[in-house]
């Protein structure tokens, strides 16, 4: 049986046969983000799938993540596309660079993993939030529940790194 | 073991040998009131005529979609066509050129000798890119990771690599904006341009924002159009009816380390060209000082920005600077896409900027100037709004296929001898 979730009006569905996927959504719908480590190179990959890209191996575990990062870039959607989304504009798509596995195993490598700004309970942050997230901005994970076995994982700005430095915004 | 590494001399070995004897197309519209097959028929039979081909002549049938288009042996049996070869493609932006390197070695292998690349879409009217927004299409699969964040468009998958850039490089808007600016000054000048009025970078910066940095004018617009270019030996094409322009060398769906997710694998904000540019300027034997027009797939107004910048027309992280200079511009140093482009001739993946190339290399645009007893333009060289796009003494050009930030492709050609 294929996993269904909804979220924001919008059908989610996982295939039976997508493994890896149906594990990552049932690891957020329990609140936790976990992520597949190499069993033969022990490098950590993003997103889930069925192959390491640094050595090939197909055996993994699902590890752990802090769930911490910073905004490694972003975009401001004005204008959605989906049906979903206009309720929401604007809105930001952010590029998250873990904290885990910086600069390995180069130094332009890192785990960067997309998603929304939210606010604490997974609502989708409003406008006088977005216009305070850029560039490098703290964040850390929260999970929005879209069904039994499906939560979709956002961002909310980190707490423990409240006036930090200013971030880095599209200048207008 | 030989790596790849040992092949980087690219396509040298048959520079010189193939050229695009014809090019066609139909006209750029929104809301065609065709079906794809009908237009694909149109601008091939345009192509063939241009070439001074029959049906007969043409024996090889290429053509790339996103499951948006009409089959190939479709369009072959209504033109009258018996391919020896065909192939249909999956794919969008970075597909022309590496096509035309496809033909070279369908040719080269034997299979056939003289081959049709085609695009044939209804692109503003039936299929459009990244979706219509008229329903809600379900999210599944691997687009849980985007689609559902509101990030499925192509200006939504492509903006963190532009947002970087300007946080690496201090990229400025009213740069960025130049390309448009350069863009819609050479469509005033192409009657065939669905939007020919020259805009400013206020004009631009005004536009409403889609998403940063990509305001309504830094988007290309979509349309309803085939366009087709057709491939055969230099042997073969200086037969033909038109001079043949000259394949010098090509790259194909060069690709930058994690192509499936570049934001993997940094810095983002350096794309394929990178990767591609030494095989490119390798195999044609030229470099970009060498190149008089360029033809870079303008989807975004940056992704010409960044092309430019990776082939090596600039120092990397120069590339506003650079399309600011007005050097992009016609009566600057190397015009890129002189018919428009997409963001204001018409949106057809790719193709239409090789057709506008090999017009350019025959020193035949099509503009407004007077046509002369031999049927070819009287070129004025006046690039006042209405007036002339032909590029003075134009030898060699250079065109840069974009798919994704992780993958493109290219081609060079010259003038004949």
């Amino acid at each position: 049986m294929a996993m269904t979730g909804q979220y924001l009006g919008m059908t989610l569905s996982i295939a039976e046969l997508d493994h890896e996927n149906a594990a990552y959504f049932r690891f957020c719908a329990r609140g936790e983000l976990r992520l597949q480590r190499c069993k033969a190179c022990s490098l950590v990959r993003y997103p889930p799938g069925p192959a390491c890209p640094w050595c090939t191996g197909d055996a993994f575990d699902w590890v752990p993540m802090s769930g911490r990062g910073a905004v490694y870039s972003y975009t401001e959607v004005r204008h959605a596309v989906q049906p979903a989304f206009r309720a929401h504009v604007p809105y930001l798509a952010l590029l998250v660079e873990l904290d885990e596995q910086r600069g390995q195993p180069t130094e332009h490598e890192a785990l960067r993993v997309i998603g929304n700004l939210s606010m604490p309970d997974g609502k989708l942050a409003p406008p006088e939030v977005v216009r305070t997230v850029g560039i490098g901005s703290r964040v850390r994970i929260v999970f929005a529940p879209a069904g039994p076995e499906i939560a979709i994982p956002l961002w909310a700005l980190d707490p423990a790194h409240a006036g930090g430095a200013a971030p880095w915004r599209y200048p207008e | 073991m030989q790596t790849s590494e040992h092949f980087s001399e690219g396509s040298r070995h048959l520079r010189g040998r193939y050229a695009i004897a014809g090019v066609g197309e139909t006209t750029y519209t929104r809301g065609s009131g065709l079906t794809t097959r009908a237009l694909a028929c149109w601008a091939i039979r345009s192509a063939m005529q241009d070439a001074g081909l029959a049906a007969r002549d043409v024996d090889g049938v290429l053509a790339y979609q996103m499951g948006d288009s009409v089959s190939s042996p479709f369009v072959a049996g209504d033109l009258g066509i018996r391919p020896n070869f065909f192939m249909d493609v999956q794919g969008g932006g970075s597909s022309t050129e590496a096509l035309v390197g496809l033909a070279m070695g369908a040719i080269e292998a034997g299979m056939c000798s003289t081959v049709v690349i085609y695009r044939a879409m209804n692109g503003y009217s039936q299929a459009r890119v990244g979706g219509s927004g008229r329903v809600e299409t379900p999210v599944s699969g691997d687009e849980l990771h985007d689609g559902a964040y509101g990030w499925r468009s192509p200006g939504q998958r492509f903006a963190p690599t532009f947002m970087r850039h300007m946080y690496e490089f201090g990229t400025r808007p009213e740069q960025v904006a130049m390309v448009r600016v350069a863009h819609s000054k050479h469509a005033s000048n192409n009657p065939k341009a669905l939007h020919r009025r020259r805009v400013t970078v206020e004009d631009v910066l005004a536009s409403r924002m889609i998403c940063t940095p990509l305001h309504l004018l830094d988007c290309c617009i979509e349309t309803d159009n085939a366009t087709a270019i057709i491939v055969t030996s230099i042997e073969r094409a200086r037969a033909l009816r038109r001079a043949p322009a000259v394949i010098l060398g090509v790259v194909g769906r060069m690709c930058k380390p994690r192509p499936d997710m570049h934001f993997q694998h940094g810095p983002i904000t350096t794309v394929a060209a990178k990767w591609a540019a030494p095989r490119l300027w390798s195999g044609a034997g030229v470099g970009p000082s060498d190149v008089d027009v360029t033809g870079s797939y303008d989807a975004f107004t940056f992704t010409t920005l960044l092309q430019l910048e990776d082939y090596g027309f600039c120092k990397k992280g120069e590339g506003g600077a650079y399309v600011a200079s007005g050097a992009i511009e016609l009566g600057g140093k190397r015009p890129n896409n002189t018919s428009g482009g997409h963001l204001c001739e018409g949106y057809t993946h790719g193709v239409s900027m090789v057709v506008e190339n090999v017009r350019q290399l025959r020193h035949d645009a099509d503009d407004s100037c007077p046509l002369g007893p031999d049927a070819r333009r009287m070129h004025t060289y006046d690039y006042r709004e209405g007036g002339c796009r032909q590029v003075r003494d134009v030898n060699v050009t250079a065109n840069f296929g974009w798919g994704t930030p992780a993958y493109g492709s290219a081609l060079v050609m010259s003038r004949d001898r």
